[in-house]
Protein backbone atom coordinates (compact mmCIF):
# COMPACT_ATOMS: atom_id res chain seq x y z
CA UNK A 1 0.00 0.00 0.00
CA UNK A 2 1.70 3.19 -0.81
CA UNK A 3 1.44 6.22 0.71
CA UNK A 4 -0.70 7.68 -2.51
CA UNK A 5 -3.01 5.22 -2.69
CA UNK A 6 -3.55 5.86 1.50
CA UNK A 7 -4.50 9.29 0.71
CA UNK A 8 -6.47 8.53 -2.23
CA UNK A 9 -8.58 6.46 -0.29
CA UNK A 10 -8.97 8.70 2.17
CA UNK A 11 -9.87 11.62 -0.25
CA UNK A 12 -12.78 9.64 -1.38
CA UNK A 13 -14.03 8.78 2.04
CA UNK A 14 -13.82 11.98 3.16
CA UNK A 15 -15.68 13.45 -0.16
CA UNK A 16 -18.09 11.08 0.13
CA UNK A 17 -19.40 11.56 3.56
CA UNK A 18 -19.24 15.28 2.92
CA UNK A 19 -21.29 14.46 -0.28
CA UNK A 20 -24.14 12.96 1.80
CA UNK A 21 -24.18 15.24 4.81
CA UNK A 22 -24.98 18.13 2.39
CA UNK A 23 -28.18 19.16 1.94
CA UNK A 24 -28.29 22.17 -0.54
CA UNK A 25 -28.93 20.37 -3.46
CA UNK A 26 -26.87 22.64 -5.86
CA UNK A 27 -24.21 22.97 -3.76
CA UNK A 28 -24.34 18.94 -3.23
CA UNK A 29 -23.71 18.55 -7.31
CA UNK A 30 -20.81 20.32 -7.02
CA UNK A 31 -19.31 18.21 -3.93
CA UNK A 32 -20.00 15.38 -6.07
CA UNK A 33 -17.94 16.18 -8.57
CA UNK A 34 -15.26 16.28 -5.91
CA UNK A 35 -16.10 13.20 -5.11
CA UNK A 36 -15.91 12.27 -8.83
CA UNK A 37 -12.39 13.67 -9.26
CA UNK A 38 -11.01 11.72 -5.83
CA UNK A 39 -12.61 8.74 -7.30
CA UNK A 40 -11.17 8.93 -10.51
CA UNK A 41 -7.55 9.10 -8.98
CA UNK A 42 -8.20 6.27 -7.00
CA UNK A 43 -9.25 4.52 -9.78
CA UNK A 44 -5.83 6.14 -11.72
CA UNK A 45 -3.40 4.95 -8.43
CA UNK A 46 -4.94 1.32 -8.64
CA UNK A 47 -3.84 1.20 -12.38
CA UNK A 48 -7.37 0.84 -14.01
CA UNK A 49 -6.58 3.52 -16.38
CA UNK A 50 -9.71 2.46 -18.45
CA UNK A 51 -12.08 2.94 -15.77
CA UNK A 52 -10.44 6.15 -14.66
CA UNK A 53 -11.20 7.55 -17.65
CA UNK A 54 -14.53 6.44 -17.83
CA UNK A 55 -15.19 8.15 -14.68
CA UNK A 56 -13.20 10.99 -15.81
CA UNK A 57 -15.85 11.66 -18.48
CA UNK A 58 -19.13 10.23 -16.97
CA UNK A 59 -17.94 11.98 -13.44
CA UNK A 60 -17.71 15.81 -14.80
CA UNK A 61 -19.42 16.18 -17.72
CA UNK A 62 -22.55 14.44 -17.95
CA UNK A 63 -24.27 13.22 -14.67
CA UNK A 64 -24.02 17.36 -13.18
CA UNK A 65 -24.43 18.24 -16.51
CA UNK A 66 -28.04 16.23 -15.79
CA UNK A 67 -28.58 16.84 -12.43
CA UNK A 68 -28.07 21.10 -12.95
CA UNK A 69 -30.83 20.79 -15.67
CA UNK A 70 -33.58 18.67 -13.54
CA UNK A 71 -33.15 21.19 -10.81
CA UNK A 72 -33.63 24.02 -13.08
CA UNK A 73 -36.70 22.34 -14.48
CA UNK A 74 -37.77 21.45 -10.95
CA UNK A 75 -37.46 25.23 -10.33
CA UNK A 76 -39.12 26.30 -13.27
CA UNK A 77 -41.74 23.72 -12.68
CA UNK A 78 -42.24 24.64 -8.87
CA UNK A 79 -42.43 28.18 -9.53
CA UNK A 80 -45.12 28.26 -12.04
CA UNK A 81 -46.95 26.18 -10.25
CA UNK B 1 -42.75 7.70 12.96
CA UNK B 2 -40.99 10.67 13.95
CA UNK B 3 -37.88 11.85 11.74
CA UNK B 4 -35.50 11.37 14.79
CA UNK B 5 -36.69 7.89 15.47
CA UNK B 6 -36.24 6.66 12.20
CA UNK B 7 -32.75 8.29 12.07
CA UNK B 8 -31.45 5.98 14.95
CA UNK B 9 -33.49 3.04 13.48
CA UNK B 10 -31.52 3.73 9.94
CA UNK B 11 -27.73 4.53 12.08
CA UNK B 12 -28.37 0.80 14.51
CA UNK B 13 -29.40 -1.07 11.47
CA UNK B 14 -26.15 0.66 9.18
CA UNK B 15 -23.82 -0.18 12.10
CA UNK B 16 -25.06 -4.26 11.92
CA UNK B 17 -24.42 -4.30 8.52
CA UNK B 18 -20.94 -2.53 8.57
CA UNK B 19 -19.94 -4.95 11.05
CA UNK B 20 -20.96 -7.76 9.15
CA UNK B 21 -19.57 -6.34 6.12
CA UNK B 22 -16.12 -5.55 8.04
CA UNK B 23 -16.27 -8.78 9.36
CA UNK B 24 -16.72 -10.38 5.80
CA UNK B 25 -13.80 -8.09 4.42
CA UNK B 26 -11.26 -8.97 6.76
CA UNK B 27 -11.69 -12.47 5.69
CA UNK B 28 -10.88 -11.30 2.24
CA UNK B 29 -7.24 -12.15 0.41
CA UNK B 30 -4.97 -9.73 1.65
CA UNK B 31 -4.94 -6.39 -0.75
CA UNK B 32 -2.26 -6.69 -3.81
CA UNK B 33 -2.46 -10.57 -3.71
CA UNK B 34 -5.63 -11.89 -5.12
CA UNK B 35 -6.15 -15.43 -5.15
CA UNK B 36 -7.76 -16.37 -8.43
CA UNK B 37 -6.49 -18.27 -11.88
CA UNK B 38 -8.46 -16.23 -13.94
CA UNK B 39 -7.39 -12.94 -13.50
CA UNK B 40 -3.84 -14.40 -14.42
CA UNK B 41 -5.01 -16.61 -17.77
CA UNK B 42 -7.29 -13.49 -19.04
CA UNK B 43 -4.36 -10.84 -20.23
CA UNK B 44 -2.54 -13.75 -21.50
CA UNK B 45 -4.88 -14.90 -23.36
CA UNK B 46 -6.06 -11.61 -25.21
CA UNK B 47 -2.69 -11.06 -25.81
CA UNK B 48 -1.71 -14.50 -27.23
CA UNK B 49 -4.74 -15.43 -29.08
CA UNK B 50 -6.97 -12.23 -29.97
CA UNK B 51 -3.70 -10.00 -30.68
CA UNK B 52 -4.89 -6.96 -28.94
CA UNK B 53 -2.45 -5.11 -26.72
CA UNK B 54 -5.25 -3.78 -24.28
CA UNK B 55 -6.45 -6.62 -21.91
CA UNK B 56 -9.41 -5.00 -20.57
CA UNK B 57 -10.30 -4.02 -23.99
CA UNK B 58 -10.09 -7.78 -24.69
CA UNK B 59 -11.61 -9.06 -21.78
CA UNK B 60 -14.87 -6.35 -22.34
CA UNK B 61 -15.90 -7.09 -25.53
CA UNK B 62 -14.27 -10.68 -26.18
CA UNK B 63 -13.55 -12.97 -22.97
CA UNK B 64 -16.80 -11.34 -20.98
CA UNK B 65 -18.41 -10.09 -24.21
CA UNK B 66 -21.88 -11.33 -23.06
CA UNK B 67 -21.79 -9.04 -20.00
CA UNK B 68 -21.28 -6.16 -22.27
CA UNK B 69 -23.91 -7.44 -24.71
CA UNK B 70 -25.97 -7.37 -21.56
CA UNK B 71 -24.72 -3.79 -20.17
CA UNK B 72 -25.45 -2.35 -23.54
CA UNK B 73 -28.83 -3.20 -23.46
CA UNK B 74 -29.46 -1.88 -20.40
CA UNK B 75 -27.99 1.22 -21.20
CA UNK B 76 -30.13 1.36 -24.35
CA UNK B 77 -33.29 0.72 -22.30
CA UNK B 78 -32.45 3.10 -19.81
CA UNK B 79 -32.15 5.73 -22.88
CA UNK B 80 -35.12 4.55 -24.16
CA UNK B 81 -36.87 5.04 -20.91
CA UNK B 82 -35.37 8.28 -19.96
CA UNK B 83 -36.73 9.98 -23.48
CA UNK B 84 -40.25 8.39 -23.03
CA UNK B 85 -40.52 9.87 -19.45
CA UNK B 86 -39.38 12.82 -20.20
CA UNK B 87 -42.12 13.48 -23.48
CA UNK B 88 -44.71 12.83 -21.52
CA UNK B 89 -43.08 16.37 -19.52
CA UNK B 90 -43.72 18.60 -22.79
CA UNK B 91 -45.81 21.36 -22.69
CA UNK B 92 -48.62 21.75 -24.17
CA UNK B 93 -49.33 23.93 -27.72
CA UNK B 94 -49.51 27.13 -26.16
CA UNK B 95 -46.59 27.22 -23.89
CA UNK B 96 -44.41 25.29 -26.23
CA UNK B 97 -45.03 28.59 -28.82
CA UNK B 98 -44.06 31.08 -25.60
CA UNK B 99 -41.19 28.96 -25.19
CA UNK B 100 -39.78 29.34 -28.71
CA UNK B 101 -40.36 32.55 -28.66
CA UNK B 102 -38.27 33.35 -25.76
CA UNK B 103 -34.96 34.60 -26.82
CA UNK B 104 -32.08 33.04 -24.26
CA UNK B 105 -29.66 35.26 -23.58
CA UNK B 106 -26.59 35.00 -25.63
CA UNK B 107 -23.26 33.43 -24.09
CA UNK B 108 -20.73 35.00 -23.62
CA UNK B 109 -17.98 35.61 -26.08
CA UNK B 110 -15.19 33.66 -24.43
CA UNK B 111 -17.91 30.72 -24.30
CA UNK B 112 -18.83 31.16 -28.08
CA UNK B 113 -14.64 31.17 -28.69
CA UNK B 114 -14.26 28.14 -26.69
CA UNK B 115 -17.23 26.14 -27.96
CA UNK B 116 -16.04 27.36 -31.87
CA UNK B 117 -12.44 26.35 -31.25
CA UNK B 118 -13.11 22.83 -28.96
CA UNK B 119 -15.93 21.34 -30.55
CA UNK B 120 -13.94 19.91 -33.90
CA UNK B 121 -10.99 18.79 -31.38
CA UNK B 122 -13.14 17.01 -29.15
CA UNK B 123 -15.05 14.91 -31.99
CA UNK B 124 -12.10 13.80 -33.29
CA UNK B 125 -10.89 12.94 -29.60
CA UNK B 126 -13.55 11.11 -29.05
CA UNK B 127 -13.62 9.33 -32.77
CA UNK B 128 -9.98 8.13 -31.65
CA UNK B 129 -10.86 6.79 -28.67
CA UNK B 130 -13.77 5.30 -29.55
CA UNK B 131 -11.20 3.55 -32.51
CA UNK B 132 -8.73 2.76 -30.52
CA UNK B 133 -10.09 1.39 -27.74
CA UNK B 134 -8.53 -2.28 -28.33
CA UNK B 135 -5.03 -0.73 -28.82
CA UNK B 136 -4.69 1.63 -25.43
CA UNK B 137 -7.17 2.36 -22.79
CA UNK B 138 -10.47 3.46 -24.37
CA UNK B 139 -13.19 1.81 -25.87
CA UNK B 140 -16.44 2.14 -26.96
CA UNK B 141 -18.18 3.67 -23.53
CA UNK B 142 -15.39 6.59 -22.93
CA UNK B 143 -15.34 7.44 -26.59
CA UNK B 144 -19.35 7.92 -26.50
CA UNK B 145 -19.05 9.76 -23.69
CA UNK B 146 -16.64 12.33 -25.24
CA UNK B 147 -18.64 12.35 -28.19
CA UNK B 148 -21.51 13.52 -26.37
CA UNK B 149 -19.85 15.59 -24.41
CA UNK B 150 -18.84 17.09 -27.95
CA UNK B 151 -22.10 18.23 -29.00
CA UNK B 152 -23.18 18.96 -25.57
CA UNK B 153 -20.76 21.74 -25.93
CA UNK B 154 -21.68 22.92 -28.82
CA UNK B 155 -25.03 23.41 -27.46
CA UNK B 156 -23.53 25.44 -24.44
CA UNK B 157 -21.61 27.86 -26.49
CA UNK B 158 -24.93 29.00 -28.27
CA UNK B 159 -24.61 27.22 -31.93
CA UNK B 160 -27.45 25.28 -32.38
CA UNK B 161 -26.83 22.62 -35.42
CA UNK B 162 -29.85 22.90 -38.10
CA UNK B 163 -30.45 20.16 -40.76
CA UNK B 164 -33.29 21.57 -42.89
CA UNK B 165 -34.66 18.16 -44.29
CA UNK B 166 -34.21 15.33 -41.62
CA UNK B 167 -35.81 16.14 -38.17
CA UNK B 168 -32.49 15.34 -36.60
CA UNK B 169 -33.83 14.06 -33.34
CA UNK B 170 -34.77 10.80 -35.55
CA UNK B 171 -30.89 10.94 -36.48
CA UNK B 172 -30.36 10.68 -33.13
CA UNK B 173 -32.74 7.88 -32.63
CA UNK B 174 -32.09 5.73 -35.87
CA UNK B 175 -28.20 6.01 -34.49
CA UNK B 176 -28.84 4.70 -31.24
CA UNK B 177 -30.83 1.78 -32.54
CA UNK B 178 -28.31 1.32 -35.24
CA UNK B 179 -25.48 1.21 -32.47
CA UNK B 180 -27.48 -1.17 -30.44
CA UNK B 181 -28.68 -3.68 -33.21
CA UNK B 182 -25.11 -3.68 -34.78
CA UNK B 183 -23.81 -5.31 -31.48
CA UNK B 184 -26.12 -7.91 -31.28
CA UNK B 185 -26.12 -8.56 -34.70
CA UNK B 186 -21.80 -9.20 -34.34
CA UNK B 187 -23.43 -11.17 -31.44
CA UNK B 188 -25.19 -13.16 -33.40
CA UNK B 189 -22.45 -13.59 -36.32
CA UNK B 190 -20.44 -15.49 -34.06
CA UNK B 191 -22.97 -17.98 -33.70
CA UNK B 192 -23.47 -18.30 -37.90
CA UNK B 193 -19.43 -18.17 -38.86
CA UNK B 194 -18.29 -19.49 -35.92
CA UNK B 195 -18.71 -21.95 -32.62
CA UNK B 196 -20.82 -19.99 -30.38
CA UNK B 197 -22.73 -16.42 -30.04
CA UNK B 198 -20.01 -13.57 -29.09
CA UNK B 199 -17.11 -15.97 -30.48
CA UNK B 200 -14.67 -13.63 -32.82
CA UNK B 201 -14.89 -14.56 -35.76
CA UNK B 202 -13.02 -12.21 -38.15
CA UNK B 203 -9.31 -12.32 -38.73
CA UNK B 204 -7.02 -11.33 -35.66
CA UNK B 205 -4.37 -8.90 -37.35
CA UNK B 206 -0.67 -8.19 -35.75
CA UNK B 207 -1.20 -7.48 -32.05
CA UNK B 208 -0.36 -3.17 -32.12
CA UNK B 209 -2.03 -2.48 -35.30
CA UNK B 210 -5.29 -0.81 -35.91
CA UNK B 211 -6.63 -4.02 -37.67
CA UNK B 212 -6.51 -6.59 -34.73
CA UNK B 213 -8.34 -8.29 -32.54
CA UNK B 214 -11.05 -9.26 -34.89
CA UNK B 215 -14.66 -8.25 -33.74
CA UNK B 216 -13.60 -6.17 -30.67
CA UNK B 217 -12.89 -2.73 -32.96
CA UNK B 218 -16.07 -3.30 -34.65
CA UNK B 219 -17.67 -3.62 -31.12
CA UNK B 220 -16.30 -0.78 -30.05
CA UNK B 221 -17.30 1.57 -32.80
CA UNK B 222 -21.31 -0.08 -32.36
CA UNK B 223 -20.90 0.60 -28.77
CA UNK B 224 -19.08 4.17 -29.12
CA UNK B 225 -22.40 5.01 -31.58
CA UNK B 226 -24.73 4.21 -29.47
CA UNK B 227 -23.87 5.05 -25.98
CA UNK B 228 -23.31 8.70 -27.93
CA UNK B 229 -26.22 8.47 -29.29
CA UNK B 230 -27.83 7.56 -25.90
CA UNK B 231 -26.40 9.77 -24.27
CA UNK B 232 -27.05 13.01 -26.37
CA UNK B 233 -30.85 11.74 -26.43
CA UNK B 234 -31.06 11.94 -23.10
CA UNK B 235 -29.60 15.61 -22.73
CA UNK B 236 -31.70 16.66 -25.76
CA UNK B 237 -34.85 15.82 -23.54
CA UNK B 238 -33.34 17.25 -20.64
CA UNK B 239 -32.62 21.08 -22.21
CA UNK B 240 -36.60 20.77 -23.17
CA UNK B 241 -36.05 21.13 -26.76
CA UNK B 242 -34.23 19.84 -29.80
CA UNK B 243 -30.67 20.35 -29.52
CA UNK B 244 -30.31 20.26 -33.72
CA UNK B 245 -33.04 22.58 -34.28
CA UNK B 246 -34.98 23.59 -37.61
CA UNK B 247 -35.73 27.00 -36.63
CA UNK B 248 -33.43 30.04 -37.45
CA UNK B 249 -31.00 30.76 -34.28
CA UNK B 250 -28.92 33.77 -34.87
CA UNK B 251 -25.67 32.33 -35.37
CA UNK C 1 -3.64 -2.13 6.60
CA UNK C 2 -4.36 -4.01 3.87
CA UNK C 3 -7.96 -4.11 4.40
CA UNK C 4 -7.90 -0.66 3.90
CA UNK C 5 -9.88 0.00 0.30
CA UNK C 6 -12.57 -2.70 1.67
CA UNK C 7 -12.85 -0.54 4.34
CA UNK C 8 -13.56 2.25 2.54
CA UNK C 9 -15.79 0.50 0.11
CA UNK C 10 -17.76 -0.42 3.57
CA UNK C 11 -18.44 2.72 5.09
CA UNK C 12 -18.96 4.50 1.56
CA UNK C 13 -22.31 1.96 1.15
CA UNK C 14 -23.24 2.72 4.50
CA UNK C 15 -22.96 6.64 4.43
CA UNK C 16 -24.80 6.07 0.75
CA UNK C 17 -27.67 4.16 2.27
CA UNK C 18 -27.82 6.99 5.19
CA UNK C 19 -28.31 9.82 3.27
CA UNK C 20 -31.22 7.40 0.99
CA UNK C 21 -32.85 6.95 4.33
CA UNK C 22 -32.67 10.15 5.70
CA UNK C 23 -33.27 12.46 2.24
CA UNK C 24 -35.53 15.33 2.33
CA UNK C 25 -34.92 16.11 -1.50
CA UNK C 26 -35.36 13.32 -4.21
CA UNK C 27 -32.34 14.96 -5.87
CA UNK C 28 -30.41 14.45 -3.05
CA UNK C 29 -31.80 10.76 -2.39
CA UNK C 30 -30.32 10.50 -6.00
CA UNK C 31 -26.82 11.37 -5.70
CA UNK C 32 -26.72 9.35 -1.99
CA UNK C 33 -27.23 6.66 -4.16
CA UNK C 34 -24.28 7.43 -6.55
CA UNK C 35 -22.27 7.42 -3.90
CA UNK C 36 -23.59 3.53 -2.78
CA UNK C 37 -23.06 2.76 -6.07
CA UNK C 38 -19.56 4.11 -6.16
CA UNK C 39 -18.78 1.71 -3.21
CA UNK C 40 -18.99 -1.60 -5.37
CA UNK C 41 -16.19 0.44 -7.50
CA UNK C 42 -13.89 0.56 -5.32
CA UNK C 43 -14.67 -2.73 -3.81
CA UNK C 44 -14.09 -4.45 -7.36
CA UNK C 45 -10.86 -2.67 -8.21
CA UNK C 46 -9.66 -3.21 -4.72
CA UNK C 47 -9.99 -7.25 -5.31
CA UNK C 48 -8.44 -6.98 -8.71
CA UNK C 49 -5.41 -5.04 -7.61
CA UNK C 50 -1.93 -7.44 -7.96
CA UNK C 51 1.46 -6.08 -6.29
CA UNK C 52 3.02 -4.29 -8.40
CA UNK C 53 0.62 -2.96 -9.74
CA UNK C 54 0.77 -2.35 -13.47
CA UNK C 55 -2.15 -1.35 -15.63
CA UNK C 56 -3.25 -4.62 -17.94
CA UNK C 57 -2.13 -2.60 -21.31
CA UNK C 58 0.84 -4.49 -23.05
CA UNK C 59 1.57 -1.69 -25.07
CA UNK C 60 5.07 -1.12 -23.63
CA UNK C 61 5.28 -4.20 -21.66
CA UNK C 62 7.05 -7.51 -22.67
CA UNK C 63 4.11 -10.17 -22.59
CA UNK C 64 4.02 -12.56 -20.00
CA UNK C 65 4.59 -9.24 -16.93
CA UNK C 66 1.93 -9.91 -14.33
CA UNK C 67 -0.49 -7.50 -13.91
CA UNK C 68 -3.54 -6.12 -12.35
CA UNK C 69 -6.75 -8.43 -12.77
CA UNK C 70 -8.25 -7.00 -15.89
CA UNK C 71 -11.82 -9.02 -15.79
CA UNK C 72 -12.52 -6.99 -12.67
CA UNK C 73 -11.96 -3.51 -14.74
CA UNK C 74 -14.05 -4.55 -17.75
CA UNK C 75 -16.63 -4.96 -15.28
CA UNK C 76 -16.41 -1.87 -13.56
CA UNK C 77 -15.90 0.44 -16.50
CA UNK C 78 -19.39 -0.33 -18.35
CA UNK C 79 -21.07 0.07 -14.62
CA UNK C 80 -19.70 3.77 -14.83
CA UNK C 81 -21.10 4.98 -17.81
CA UNK C 82 -24.77 2.62 -18.00
CA UNK C 83 -25.14 4.00 -13.95
CA UNK C 84 -25.20 7.11 -15.43
CA UNK C 85 -28.17 6.30 -17.66
CA UNK C 86 -30.11 4.75 -15.05
CA UNK C 87 -29.37 7.81 -13.05
CA UNK C 88 -30.83 9.94 -16.13
CA UNK C 89 -33.98 7.48 -15.36
CA UNK C 90 -34.56 8.59 -11.90
CA UNK C 91 -34.36 11.95 -12.66
CA UNK C 92 -36.74 11.74 -15.23
CA UNK C 93 -39.14 10.04 -12.96
CA UNK C 94 -38.73 13.05 -10.23
CA UNK C 95 -39.83 15.39 -12.66
CA UNK C 96 -42.93 12.90 -13.15
CA UNK C 97 -43.23 13.04 -8.93
CA UNK C 98 -42.98 16.83 -8.97
CA UNK C 99 -45.46 17.32 -11.68
CA UNK C 100 -48.06 14.92 -10.49
CA UNK C 101 -47.65 15.83 -6.58
CA UNK C 102 -46.09 19.39 -6.55
CA UNK C 103 -43.27 18.29 -4.17
CA UNK C 104 -40.16 16.44 -4.15
CA UNK C 105 -39.76 15.87 -0.57
CA UNK C 106 -40.07 12.03 0.19
CA UNK C 107 -41.36 12.40 3.35
CA UNK C 108 -44.70 14.13 2.03
CA UNK C 109 -44.81 11.09 -0.85
CA UNK C 110 -46.28 8.60 1.84
CA UNK C 111 -49.28 7.37 0.09
CA UNK C 112 -49.04 5.48 -3.33
CA UNK C 113 -52.45 7.07 -4.93
CA UNK C 114 -53.06 5.86 -8.29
Amino acid sequence: MTVLQVVALAAVAVTGTATVLMRDVVRQVVVLGFFGLALAVLFLVFAAPDVALSQIVVGSTVVPAMLLLTLVKLHRSRRDG
Amino acid sequence: MSTGARRALVVAGLAGLGLLAVWAVTGLPDFGHPIGRYGVLAPQVALAKRHVTDAVGGVTFDLRGLDTLGEELILFCAAVGATVLLRAERPGEEEATEESQRVPPRPAGALRALGAGLGGPLLVLGAYVVVHGHLTPGGGFQGGVILAAAVLLVYAAGQLIGLEHVRATTLVELAEAIGAAAFVIVAVGGLVFATAAMANFLPFGTSGSLLSGGTIPVLNIAVGVEVAAGITLILTELLGRALFDDREEDS
Amino acid sequence: MSVLPYLVAVWLLAVGLYGVATSRHLVHLVICLSVAQASTYVLLLGVGYRFPGRAPVFADLPPGTSVVDPVVQALTLTDVVVEATVTAVLLALTMRVQRRFGTVDPDQLGALRG
